[in-house]
């Protein structure tokens, strides 16, 4: 195989050699995960200390650019995950919702920290706090912390991508069936 | 006015008061039936001159409740703390809204989180939290979370 057939390794297809060329078999469907699972772009949501360590993440020293989560966005259209960053309250949980709800399809989301993912220390006994982002929206990736090391949360931010490539986030899999 | 000088003078104007120990500030204990002239003193006298009323509180001690009033005189630079022992059946005293009137909305958030009755308030409702939390009382002791309570 020449250098121009090569492909790269997490290309999801194979290449078939013919006389003075190559063909490359591959599922549309799975090109077009493998394409939206490089270029995620981030919701700047963040409800409390999570959010700051998700800017770490976003800053120069971790930097999830590097995996295809380029720019955060100020606007729920222009964003295709949205990291819940932190307490949802039951003041936000509608807010939540609003903006989940307007953004455009695919859309993926992940749960940052105890709080997001089940109330963490305002769970027992308390009267504002949801018990967990999933009680208002459904969520791809938990990622646990109080908050989580950024390395942490470039490990959930990899683990959706390959949740999309291989059609399994709740949104492909509502789709499908 | 050290806090030496300030408990003299408070034991001049409040005869009956007693002092806690042991805090930074001056802790005045009060009888909740004679608040509101107490207030007015504080206010208006011009050696104590106590203009800024910077929080208002309540604790629950479960055998009772407890109104704690943090004061400050923006020119004598002093400031105190008043406690005032309410009964938690019957939780009542005088607003002092019409003295400091950044009383009014620290009152309210007092009537939802601990439902203390501020008699002569002239706008006691809700504050914060969403209709229909009139009465349950999210901060008292006793509090129980429909969703996930926790008993130990």
């Amino acid at each position: 195989m020449t250098d121009k057939q090569k492909i790269s390794k997490d290309f999801p297809g194979q290449v078939h050699e013919t006389p003075g060329g190559g063909i490359v078999l591959s599922k549309l469907d799975d090109v077009i995960n493998w394409a939206r699972s490089n270029s995620l772009w981030p919701l700047t949501f963040a409800t409390s200390c999570c959010g700051i360590e998700m800017m770490a993440v976003a800053s120069a020293k971790y930097d999830f650019s590097r995996f295809g989560f380029e720019v955060a966005r100020a606007s729920p259209r222009q964003a295709d995950v949205i990291i819940i960053a932190g307490t949802i309250v039951n003041k936000m949980a509608p807010v939540l919702k609003r903006l989940y709800d307007q953004m455009a399809d695919p859309k993926y989301v992940i749960a940052m920290g105890a709080c997001a993912i089940s109330g963490g220390p305002f769970f027992y006994n308390t009267y504002s706090v949801v018990k967990g982002a999933d009680h208002v929206i459904p969520v791809d990736v938990y990622v646990a912390g109080c908050p989580p090391r950024p390395e942490a949360l470039l490990h959930a931010l990899i683990s959706l991508q390959e949740k999309i490539k291989m059609g399994m986030t709740r949104e492909q899999i509502k789709t499908n069936s | 006015m050290t806090n030496e000088e300030l408990k003299t003078r408070l034991t001049e104007l409040l005869p009956t008061a007693t002092f806690e120990e042991g805090g930074e500030w001056v802790t005045v204990n009060i009888e909740p039936s004679g608040w509101i002239e107490v207030a007015g003193k504080l206010r208006n006298d011009n050696t104590l001159f106590f203009d800024y009323l910077f929080c208002v509180t309540c604790v629950d001690w479960k055998t009772h409740l407890s109104m704690v009033y943090h004061l400050s005189s923006s020119i004598h630079r002093n400031s105190i703390v008043i406690k005032v022992k309410l009964d938690s059946k019957n939780p009542e005293i005088a607003t002092v809204s019409h003295i400091w009137r950044t009383a009014e909305f620290h009152e309210r958030e007092v009537y939802e989180m601990f439902g203390v009755n501020f008699l002569n308030h002239p706008d006691l409702r809700l504050l914060i939290l969403p209709d229909g939390w009139e009465g349950k009382n999210p901060m008292r002791k006793d509090f129980e979370d429909p969703i996930n309570m926790i008993k130990l």
